[in-house]
């Protein structure tokens, strides 16, 4: 039974760091249209930021998040002004292959400074928690919790002021926001920073239960992918519910099937539900 | 010629085509008007195969072709255009032009390998099919010319030539005018009357009122996907719904 | 005097010249390794001319290209090391292998649109990576497959030499270079631009997309498949990291850099930015700090690459002459429009 609960947390865990992911990467393709491949190498370079902060500058964990999390928000606006926005009337592959060209040169660039190798970064949250027999770490409660609070801070922010307000107007109809006088550009750079700053705030909580290293953002970029193609592209809640489900799926997966082929879990449910639905399992109609 | 029944297209909860009836008469020019959201892209799309109704029926020459797919209506002689057509910019306009008789050929993958006597033949079919609409269309002239570098008139103009060369019997236009000046508006209805003048069925979107009553036969106005009127352009011209529909609705097809 | 240039390579004659600078290569090269980094350099542009139909002609972006490649090495690479079978037959199993594999993953994922295309495909390469990576008992995981067999040669020939294998490689691209120029003029390949154009303007047309995209799938797949059996013939030795998504990205980098959706484009894409990358050795390990930003600048400005640009400006040289020779205008125009197709 408490291995039952423990595979619970830990679904909780992996489900709490995708559906972050996933939400930045949803948001972005609701406003622009864009599925940013590059998204997971803004989650590597946040989490090498943290790292860096934390180790070469020797400044506290929650310190380092926030900074890494300002500078992935810089980084996403100049992606978006540099790439996105000069492409936005291209041809339906051209900005697939830009932010493919983005994933490749931070990549490339973090390799340069850092190398290929998997480093360890540490957090303040070593403990463990035992809830009679049942055991907790602390950096996994902290995922949770985070997670949980960054939704609801963002669910305030689009639903109670006029920033957000805007965002999902322009989610919703790009023409009607447009023609009611929303700037779009200020709309698009903001999406960017949000969706930049929410995956390097996940990365820099994953990364201590994980490792940093160059290629971290693969799997976890295309997990999402799936999560917001099973979630329907631009949907938020459809983001952190799938999440959710990936997670739920890997943890559960990974114990009771096999730990080997636990990453194949989400891409062989991505395949399975596009092939009876092409249209994603909560879209109401492909776009 | 084309005899839409009971023709009915739910998205979601909402009817953005509702029962509408209506029979297209061969060798003449039908218009569609209605105020904006009227439903009449939509149904565009269903008699086309581009959509599938919920419910009604579209016969063709009397053949149902309800559940047809749009390839297949296609094959059956319905051409349309589109409001915006996106060509291959940086080729020439009869070469964009040669697939559109693809659909009367029948060469594959193998006729390729082997460059076979089918192939060639087809392929020169198809090049004079395209030569042949770009004459009708009055564009011979910039036949060599990439699409990138020709006017916006010259493009609309491609894309009749495209529509033609599938050899049709009857050409969906929408909105064949928009965004063109008033003389060009004058050529586009001169070469809609030449279509039917060659035995084509014209069907056609349009916003441009002064020319819809000077150049169509019949109109039918959709409002809320709905028919509320059919008739001679006096006919509709002079209808209170019509008149209602226009007054209450947009004002940009008031013209 | 560009245009003289220009002019010059276009005509029939500089194929000619191309094929016959390919021919004495093995005889120009300096060292034995120079011939091997142009086989493969060969081996990598079948496999982009492959990618050329269904992203370049097509417009349908597949993310999981560098997977089928892998498939086809690891099919010629099994079938050899573990079932005993010699290179002839194994070769076209790895053929028939891709394409069956390729029709499969083609009627599923070409259901679905763009983005979802591209998300679908970059799944299916990871998965493809994960199974090599993961199935042991098929692929013997990390480890690799080793002792792959080479092409057995005829007579005095040997294709475990480097050279006699550079001549194979060379009469496999030949062999696909020749039949995308025939397939980009025809009908199909038209058919497949039309599809790029739009999805609704092709049905339009009476164009049925499923078929023909994928045709155009099996096809690419196809393509990929014999570039890499050829791959493992050459390298004898393969690992998971040749599913590695880092290849699809290489291959689309040298598809744009060269010019995608033209005929010269892949060729020169690939060959030039292997070399390049050879003989900027420190570059290898970094090369995605230039090709990355590459990439971006060349969606944005150059779309079409260097043939794409290239073909756009002769077209307008053409054309800027044309009026003032009235009497050889047509002639102009026309043989231009020979000049485009053959190339286009």
């Amino acid at each position: 039974m408490n291995l039952f609960f423990q595979q619970i947390i830990n679904g909780l865990t992996l489900g709490s760091i995708y559906g972050l992911v996933a939400l930045g990467l949803t948001l972005v393709y609701g406003i622009l249209h864009v599925p940013n491949f590059a998204h997971g190498a803004l989650y590597m370079v946040g989490a090498f930021m943290s790292y860096f902060f934390m180790v070469d500058l020797g400044v506290h964990y929650w310190v380092a998040m926030a900074g890494s999390a300002g500078v992935i928000a810089v980084l996403a606006i100049l992606c978006e002004r540099l790439v996105f926005h000069p492409l936005r009337n291209s041809p339906p592959i051209h900005d697939k292959i830009a932010a493919i060209g983005i994933l490749l040169f931070l990549e490339a660039v973090v390799q340069m400074f850092w190398g290929s190798d998997f480093r360890r970064m540490t957090s303040p949250f070593t403990g463990i928690m035992n809830f009679d027999g049942l055991i907790i770490p602390e950096q996994r409660l902290l995922i949770i919790v985070a997670a949980f609070v960054l939704v609801f801070v963002l669910q305030m922010f689009l639903r109670k002021t006029m920033t957000g307000a805007t965002i999902i107007a322009m989610a919703q109809s790009r023409e009607g926001a447009f023609l009611v006088g929303i700037d779009a550009n200020r709309v698009a750079m903001m999406t960017f920073a949000i969706s930049g700053a929410l995956a390097a705030i996940a990365a820099t909580l994953y990364a201590p239960i994980n490792l940093v290293y160059p290629a971290m953002g693969h799997l976890v970029i295309m997990k999402a992918f799936v999560i917001i193609i099973l979630g329907g592209m631009g949907s938020i809640p459809g983001a952190i519910v799938g999440g959710m489900i990936i997670g739920f799926a890997e943890a559960f997966g990974g114990f009771y099937i096999s730990t080997a082929y636990k990453d194949i879990i989400a891409f062989g449910l991505l395949v399975l539900i596009l092939s009876a639905r092409p249209q994603g399992l909560f879209a109401k109609g492909a776009h | 010629m084309l005899k839409v029944e009971h023709l009915t297209k739910m998205f979601g909860g909402l009817a953005a085509v509702n029962d509408v009836s209506v029979e297209f008469e061969a060798g003449k020019i039908n218009a569609i008007i209605g105020p904006n959201g009227a439903g009449k892209s939509t149904f565009f799309n269903l008699i086309s195969g581009m959509h599938q109704p919920t419910s009604g029926r579209i016969l063709l020459d009397g053949a149902d072709v309800t559940q047809m797919p749009s390839d297949q209506v296609a094959r059956l002689g319905v051409g349309r255009t589109f409001q915006t057509t996106n060509l291959f910019e940086q080729a020439t306009v009869v070469d964009n032009l040669i697939v559109g008789h693809r659909l009367r050929t029948k060469s594959g993958l193998w006729d390729v390998l082997i460059n076979s006597k089918r192939l060639q033949r087809e392929e020169k079919a198809a090049r004079d099919k395209a030569m042949e609409a770009l004459d009708f269309v009055g564009l011979t002239h910039v036949a060599g010319q990439f699409i990138a570098d020709i006017t916006q008139e010259e493009r609309k103009r491609v894309a009749f030539a495209l529509a033609l060369a599938t050899d049709p019997k009857i050409v969906l236009l929408d909105e064949p005018a928009a965004g063109v000046n008033p003389e060009e508006t004058e050529g586009f209805a001169a070469l809609m009357r030449k279509m039917v003048d060659n035995g084509l069925t014209v069907c056609l979107i349009e916003h441009k009122m002064d020319m819809i009553m000077s150049l169509a036969d019949k109109i039918m106005v959709l409002d809320h996907g709905e028919k509320i009127a059919e008739g001679t352009p006096e006919e509709v011209r002079n209808n209170p719904v019509v008149i209602e529909a226009y007054l209450g609705g947009e004002d940009d097809v008031a013209a | 005097m560009l245009f003289k240039l220009g002019s010059l390579l276009m005509k029939p004659g500089a194929k000619m010249a191309m094929l016959a600078f390919a021919l004495v290569f093995p005889f120009l090269a300096s060292n034995e390794y120079q011939v091997y980094v142009m086989a493969s350099a060969f081996v990598w542009a079948i496999a982009v001319y492959g990618l050329n139909i269904i992203t370049g002609y097509c417009g349908q972006l597949n993310l999981a290209h560098g997977g089928f490649f892998a498939i086809g090495a690891y099919t010629l690479g099994l079938l050899t090391a573990d079932a005993g079978w010699s290179f002839w037959p194994a070769f076209v199993a790895a053929l028939l292998v891709t394409a069956a594999l390729g029709f499969l993953v083609g009627v599923v994922s070409l259901r679905l649109k763009e983005h979802y295309f591209a998300i679908f495909t970059l799944c299916v390469g990871f998965i493809i990576y994960l199974l090599i990576d993961k199935w042991e008992e098929l692929t013997h995981g990390p480890i690799g497959v080793r002792d792959i067999a080479a092409p057995y040669g005829f007579g005095v020939v040997d294709f475990t030499e480097t050279t006699p294998f550079y001549y194979l490689v060379l009469a496999f691209l030949v062999f696909s270079i020749w039949f995308m120029s025939r397939l980009s003029r025809s009908l199909l390949g038209r058919t497949f631009i039309a599809i790029r154009n739009g999805d609704e303007l092709a049905q339009s047309l009476g164009i049925n997309l499923m078929r023909n995209k994928v045709m155009a799938f099996v096809l690419s797949t196809t393509y990929a498949g014999l570039a890499g059996a050829l791959y493992a013939g050459m390298v004898r030795f393969i690992g998971p990291e040749e599913a590695n998504i880092v290849h699809t990205f290489d291959m689309i980098t040298y598809l744009l850099v060269g010019g995608i959706g033209t005929l010269t484009g892949p060729l020169l894409g690939t060959v030039g930015i292997v070399w390049i990358t050879q003989s900027l050795q420190f570059l290898e390990e970094y090369r995605m700090i230039i090709f990355g930003p590459l990439l971006v600048i060349l969606v944005i400005f150059f779309p079409r690459g260097i043939t794409g640009q290239f073909l756009t400006w002769m077209h307008h040289k053409a054309q800027s002459i044309a009026p003032a020779n009235k009497r050889k205008e047509s002639k102009v125009v026309n043989t231009q429009r020979r000049e485009v197709e053959n190339n286009a």
